[in-house]
C-alpha cells in the first residue's frame, strides 16, 4: 500500500498572531512552525501501516524552501520519503490542484490530510483534492482500518460517530482520535539522523489560477474588562445574564 | 437571478442554521437585486422558510438520501444551483455542510470560501470576511469566480424575520450510484442529549474540576440551561469525558451565545476554539487565571461551592419565568 500524507506548516499554537506590510502578510517574525496537529495524527496513524501492514509513506507539502525543517521532521518521524512542490500556496484549490498532479503520478492508495488546517482554516484542500481526482471521501475522520483494498472508517458526526465502509483510493480528512494523543512520537536522534539521508523531490508547480485571495487580515476587536461578581452574590450575575447579556 | 441556499434538516426538520442562512441570503439579495431559492432535502414542512425571506423552496424527497452523503449531497445542490442559475450558493459551517462544501466547489467550478462572519464588504470585487488562525484573525477573502460558495459560521448573523412566503416546487435530481461508494455501515449517536455543534448554550469543565467523579454538578448546571457539555483537551485526554467533547484549537469550535467556562485557566489553544462564543462566563478561583481576560463574566471563587449554588439559583431564576 501507498500512502501519502499532506503536511501543511503552520505556527505552532501557541503562537500570536500579528500582521505586517499594512495587514496584507502574516508576520512569522519570532513564530515557529510545526506540522499541524490534524496532520500529525494522520501522519502517526500512516506510521502503524507502515509498521504493522507494510505500507510505504509519503509526506507532502505545497510550500516554499522554509517548510522543509517540517517535512524533515516528518521524515524524522518515519516517513519514507519527501515532495515538496515548491510554491506559495494561494488557496485551496491551488493547493489542491497541485495535489492531485502528486496523487494521480504517484498512484497511491491513500492520502491522509487533516480535517483543518490551524491557519488558513478553510477545511478544504482534502475534499477539493477527492473531488479532483475522484477517489473515496471520509472527512472528520477518527478511525481508519484497511483489509485489502477495503477501508473501514469511523468518523464523527455531531453528537456521535458513524462507521463507514469504502474502497481504495481513499482520502481522509483526518483529526485527534485516529491516534490517540499520547501515540503521537517525538522525533529521536536517530530519527533525525536517518531523516537527513532520506529523499525529499522537490517539484514544480503546475501553472494555475487561484480562485480566492486573501487581501487583508483583520485583528478581533480588543475585548472589554470582565464584570466580576462575588461568589455570594450569584442572582446579581442570572439578572446581568438575563437583561443585559440576554442569553438565558 | 436568484441565490441559492441549502437548508439542512434534521429527522425531516429544518435546523435553526436554516434560518439563519436564509435570513442572510435575503441581505444579500437586498444588496443584488437577487431571489433567494433554497433546497430542502426530505424535509416535510419548509413553510416557516417563507418567514426569513425566501422566496422559493426546491423540495427534495429520496428514499436514498435519507442519510447524509457528502457527495450525493453535493450532486444535489449542484443540480439545484445549475437549475436556478444561480451565481451565489451559500451553505452553513456544520459539519455535514463543510464535508461536502469542497467536493461542490469543485463541481460548480465555484471559489469557495468557509467560515464566513459578515455580509460581503464589496459585491463587485466580492469580498467577505472569514475567520482564520482558528479565531486569531479575520481575513478579507476576495472570490474572483463566476459561481461563489459562501459557507456562513453559526451565529454569525443571527435570524431576521421577513413578510413573504415561499412557493413550493417539487425537485428531482438525477443520482448518480457512484455519489453513493461511500456506505453508512452503522451510526452511533446520543439521543435527546444537546449536542456541542447545535447548542446555544455550552457547559464546560477544565482540569480544575480534580477528577471525572466531579462532573455530576457540571451536567446539573448544563441541563437546568438546556446546554451541552464540553471540556478543556487535557480533561479528555485524560479520558474523564469523551474526545467529542474536547473544544479549542485543536478541538471542536463553540460558537455559542453562551459558553460557561468552569475550572478551565484559558490557554491560548483553548480560548482561539471558544472565541466566537458571543458571552463567555467564567468560573476559576484564581484571579490571575487568564480567562478572565476574555471574558464578559467573571466569578473568581471555588467551583465546588459556585457551581451548585448556581444551579439551585437558576433553578429558582426558571421557575419565575416559565
Ligand atoms: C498543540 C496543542 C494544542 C492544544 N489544543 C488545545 C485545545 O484545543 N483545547 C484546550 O482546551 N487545550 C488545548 N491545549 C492545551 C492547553 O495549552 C492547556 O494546557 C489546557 O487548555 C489547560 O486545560 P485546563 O484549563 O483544563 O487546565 P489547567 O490549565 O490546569 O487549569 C485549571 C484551572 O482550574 C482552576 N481551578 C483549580 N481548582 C479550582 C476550583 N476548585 N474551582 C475553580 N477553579 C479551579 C485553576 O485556577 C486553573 O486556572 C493544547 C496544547 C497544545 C500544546
Ligand atoms: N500547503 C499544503 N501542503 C500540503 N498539504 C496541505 C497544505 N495546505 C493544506 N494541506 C492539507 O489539507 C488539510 C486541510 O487544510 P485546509 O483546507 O487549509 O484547512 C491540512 O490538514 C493538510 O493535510
Amino acid at each position: 500500500m501507498k500512502i501519502l500524507v499532506c503536511i501543511s506548516h503552520v505556527p505552532d499554537t501557541t503562537s500570536k498572531i500579528n500582521f505586517a506590510d499594512g495587514d496584507t502578510r502574516f508576520d512569522t517574525n519570532g513564530v515557529q512552525f510545526v506540522i499541524n496537529p490534524n496532520d500529525e495524527f494522520g501522519l502517526t496513524r500512516a506510521m502503524w501501516f507502515k509498521e504493522k501492514q507494510g505500507a510505504a509513506v509519503t509526506v507532502v507539502n505545497i510550500g516554499g524552501p522554509e517548510t522543509e525543517p517540517t517535512l524533515r521532521k516528518a521524515l524524522a518521524i518515519g516517513a519514507d520519503e519527501a515532495i515538496r512542490v515548491n510554491a506559495q500556496p494561494t488557496d485551496g484549490f491551488f493547493v489542491a490542484t497541485q495535489l492531485a498532479k502528486v496523487v494521480q503520478d504517484g498512484g497511491y492508495d491513500l492520502v491522509i490530510a487533516g480535517r483543518e488546517s490551524i491557519d488558513y482554516n478553510g477545511g478544504m484542500v482534502p475534499g477539493m483534492l477527492a473531488s479532483l481526482t475522484g477517489a473515496n471521501f471520509v472527512n472528520t475522520c477518527i478511525g481508519l482500518e484497511i483489509e485489502g483494498s477495503e477501508a473501514s472508517a469511523i468518523r464523527e458526526i455531531d453528537g456521535g460517530k458513524e462507521t463507514v465502509k469504502c474502497s481504495l483510493p481513499l482520502i481522509i480528512g483526518g483529526q485527534k482520535g485516529l491516534v490517540e494523543e499520547s501515540d503521537l512520537r517525538i522525533p529521536n536522534m536517530r530519527g533525525i539522523m536517518m531523516a537527513r539521508q532520506k529523499k525529499l523531490t522537490v517539484l514544480e508547480p503546475e501553472d494555475l489560477q487561484s480562485r480566492t485571495s486573501v487581501v487583508k487580515f483583520e485583528k478581533p476587536a480588543p475585548k472589554g474588562e470582565v464584570k466580576l461578581v462575588s461568589p455570594d452574590n450569584l442572582d446579581e450575575l442570572i439578572r446581568m445574564l438575563h437583561n443585559e447579556a440576554k442569553v438565558i | 437571478m436568484s441565490i441559492l441556499i441549502y437548508t439542512e434538516s434534521e429527522e425531516g426538520k429544518l435546523k435553526k442554521t436554516a434560518f439563519e442562512i436564509a435570513s442572510y441570503a435575503r441581505a444579500l439579495a437586498g444588496q443584488t437585486g437577487d431571489t433567494v431559492t433554497a433546497v430542502a432535502v426530505n424535509v416535510d414542512n419548509t413553510s416557516e422558510l417563507g418567514n426569513y425571506g425566501v422566496d422559493k423552496v426546491l423540495k427534495v424527497s429520496d428514499e436514498k438520501l435519507s442519510r447524509f452523503n457528502a457527495r450525493a449531497y453535493a450532486d444535489v445542490i449542484k443540480q439545484a444551483a445549475e437549475k436556478e442559475g444561480a451565481k451565489m450558493v451559500i451553505i452553513s459551517s456544520s459539519a455535514n455542510d463543510k464535508y461536502l462544501a469542497p467536493i461542490l466547489a469543485v463541481n460548480l467550478q465555484a471559489g469557495y470560501a468557509s467560515n464566513v462572519v459578515a455580509l460581503p464588504e464589496s459585491t463587485d470585487p466580492f469580498r467577505v470576511k472569514r475567520t482564520a488562525f482558528t479565531n486569531k484573525a479575520f481575513n478579507i477573502t476576495e472570490i474572483s469566480t463566476d459561481v461563489k460558495l459562501i459557507g456562513l459560521s453559526k451565529n454569525s448573523f443571527g435570524l431576521k424575520e421577513a413578510e413573504g412566503s415561499a412557493s413550493e416546487e417539487a425537485f428531482a435530481p438525477s443520482l448518480d450510484d457512484k455519489d453513493f461508494a461511500v456506505r453508512t455501515e452503522s451510526v452511533d449517536k446520543t439521543t435527546g442529549k444537546v449536542t456541542i455543534a447545535d447548542a446555544e448554550i455550552v457547559v464546560s469543565g477544565g482540569r480544575g474540576l480534580k477528577g471525572p467523579e466531579n462532573w455530576g454538578m457540571i451536567e446539573e448546571l448544563a441541563d437546568v440551561l438546556g446546554a451541552a457539555t464540553a471540556c478543556s483537551k487535557p480533561v479528555s485526554d485524560m479520558g474523564w469525558r469523551p474526545h467529542s467533547e474536547h473544544v479549542g484549537q485543536t478541538g471542536k469550535p463553540v460558537a455559542a451565545n453562551l459558553y460557561v467556562a468552569v475550572g478551565i485557566s484559558g490557554a491560548i489553544q483553548h480560548l482561539a476554539g471558544i472565541n466566537a462564543s458571543k458571552v463567555k462566563v467564567v468560573i476559576n478561583s484564581d484571579p490571575e487565571a487568564p480567562f478572565f481576560k476574555a471574558a464578559d463574566y467573571g466569578v473568581v471563587g471555588d467551583a465546588f461551592e459556585v457551581v451548585p449554588a448556581l444551579v439551585e439559583k437558576l433553578k429558582e431564576f426558571k421557575a419565575q419565568n416559565s
